[in-house]
């Protein structure tokens, strides 16, 4: 098992459902004093109209946050925004309490290296065998041989992939390789998790042990984290079931509850026009959430 | 308005040779600061310079023959063919050796270096490497760049020597002229500007070599084509800048030290 990065606590309480977003009203989500991310009037460009417009909302520590919307409409360069990928051309992000939309990359590596991501099509390094994949991190860090092996036989056992310890990222199927990203991301311990479209792409059964797994990180870790996807399926799996540590698999939650700490986000043609639970979303009169919902 | 593709242009060439700029000095200045990646530098210095030698070697060698070849049969007309080592040698020395291998390791090494980071790019390996906390031009870059200024002055004293080599193959078995003569001339009006002039190039060349093929390969667009694209800029610029730089540096170099 990883060494948890806090010792999650199954009675916190959970944060206050957000509503969904009125007309006039900010989307903030009612997090604590300080999030972990806190976008405040965020708008970004490229050589032309706007991507995303004056987007403001927060992740609270032990949240996680699905990110809806239709493909192209800026869902992955939000997440860019997050670690600092990409600079906003307006508006303010803070990670960990740091204003980072005009820092310096130089030093925005230290604090990208406390999240972990997780890119669309997993991102491996090609000429890297899995075990230095997960471990490039630690490797840069000049951590000792041993406890690399030790750390990325513990990752990969959590993705439920050790064999594949000595293969190269060329051999992996789709789903294998989404799954070395993830270890790839949890090994680091990070205290913030950003999900790219884990499941793009994917059959409905390897999505399926996906969303497991990121249930699992959520309700074993309770790190924070942020998922993008246009898959509803996915979404509405993650917000409906909990990891059950004694089965060793994912359950529903019993009465058709859902876990508290994930809300939903939704993006149309670069603005944020959701911000709540997902019995705001279904009950939501916003003509286009529904048409995405249907 | 007719003006805009002009204006548009005229900001795009700008803009890149500003981006060019910082990108350079970037990995330059990276030398200076640790994290330094000594293992990346030798890999690179092992493709680059021990993947380059046959070609480079190959090149040099019918090039030097060329030469002898060429020159002989003009200096014939003045009855002046035992300079041939002394002219093959001074050429080669001078500006062929440096010209010629920057733009062999161009076409091998900018090629492969813009594919290889574009490649990257379009898969998002260098946002993961990002947010992973390394910095690309740190690890990919600097390594690559200094590993080809390095290995690029090695492998142009190399050419050199086999440029010489092979005019005297030619000058001995085609011309059927004397080796020690040639071999003499070759030596004796050697002097210390002409060494000089020779290394100095190869320098300035493998930096324009890997900086404008790492350069290339990290402002990719465009999925593969776009790789496509970045590996053709890379060799096409790298070649002619190397070849504007040389005229540039020949001016200069032979201000500094005029024939004698």
């Amino acid at each position: 098992m990883i060494e948890l990065p806090h010792p999650a606590e199954p009675n916190l309480p959970p944060p206050a459902p957000p509503g969904p977003v009125q007309e006039g009203q900010v989307p903030i989500s009612p997090a604590g004093p300080s999030p972990v991310v806190a976008f405040r009037n965020v708008s970004i460009a490229f050589e032309g109209p706007p991507v995303l417009e004056d987007i403001t909302f927060s992740i609270a520590s032990g949240e996680t946050r699905i990110l809806l919307g239709p493909a192209g409409v800026g869902k992955s360069v939000l997440l860019k925004l997050i670690n600092g990928l990409l600079q906003p051309d307006q508006g303010s992000i803070q990670l960990f309490g740091e204003e980072i939309a005009t820092m310096t990359e130089e030093r925005l590596f230290p604090l990208r290296t406390r999240t972990g991501m997780v890119f669309q099509e997993g991102a491996l390094f090609d000429s890297l065998s899995v075990r230095d994949n997960v471990a490039y991190q630690l490797i840069q860090e000049r951590v000792p041989d041993e406890e690399i092996d030790r750390r990325v036989h513990e990752a990969l056992t959590f993705v439920e992939l050790d064999s594949t310890f000595d293969l190269f990222p060329g051999s992996l199927s789709g789903g294998m390789r989404r799954r070395v990203a993830i270890a790839r991301a949890l090994i680091h311990q990070p205290e913030l998790l950003l999900y790219d479209s884990p499941t793009g792409g994917l059959d409905p059964i390897t999505s399926t042990t996906i969303v497991e797994l990121i249930v699992k990180e959520r309700d074993v870790f309770r790190t924070p984290s942020i998922l993008v996807t246009h898959r509803l399926q996915d979404a509405f799996t993650l917000c409906t079931h909990r990891f059950d540590t004694e089965l060793g698999h994912m359950v529903p939650i019993p009465n058709g509850q859902t876990d508290p700490s994930t809300t939903f986000l939704m993006l149309e043609e670069g603005r944020l026009i959701f911000n709540g639970s997902l019995h705001d979303l279904l009950h939501t009169d916003n003509k286009f959430v529904r048409e995405f919902l249907e | 308005m007719a003006i805009d593709p002009i204006e548009r242009t005229a900001k795009n060439i700008v803009g890149t040779v500003q981006d060019y700029s910082l990108f350079a000095q970037r990995a330059v200045l990276n030398l200076f600061r640790p994290p330094r990646y000594w293992i990346d530098f030798m890999l690179q210095c092992n493709i680059i310079g021990v993947g380059s030698t046959p070609i480079v070697l190959i090149s040099g060698f019918f090039t030097g023959g060329v030469l002898a070849l060429q020159s002989a049969a003009t200096l014939s007309e003045f009855g002046a063919t035992a300079v041939t080592g002394r002219f093959v040698s001074l050429t080669m020395i001078r500006e062929l050796g440096p010209v010629l291998t920057g733009i062999m390791v161009a076409g091998r090494n900018a090629s492969s270096m813009a594919s290889e980071l574009g490649s990257m790019v379009v898969t998002e390996q260098i946002d993961a490497m990002r947010a992973l906390g390394v910095d690309p031009i740190r690890k990919l870059v600097t390594p690559r760049l200094f590993a080809c200024v390095f290995m690029l002055f090695f492998l142009t004293i190399l050419a050199d020597a086999v440029g010489i080599t092979g005019g005297a193959f030619v000058t001995v078995f085609m011309n059927h002229q004397n080796g020690t003569q040639y071999f003499s001339q070759a030596w004796e009006h050697l002097t210390y500007s002409d060494i000089v002039q020779g290394l100095v190039k190869p320098l300035v060349s493998g930096f324009i070599v890997a900086s404008l093929g790492c350069f290339y390969g990290m402002r990719t667009t465009g999925g593969t084509e776009g790789v496509g694209r970045s590996t053709i800029d890379a060799v096409v610029f790298s070649s002619v800048i190397i070849i504007f730089a040389d005229f540039l540096m020949t001016q200069v170099l032979l201000t500094l030290f005029p024939p004698i």
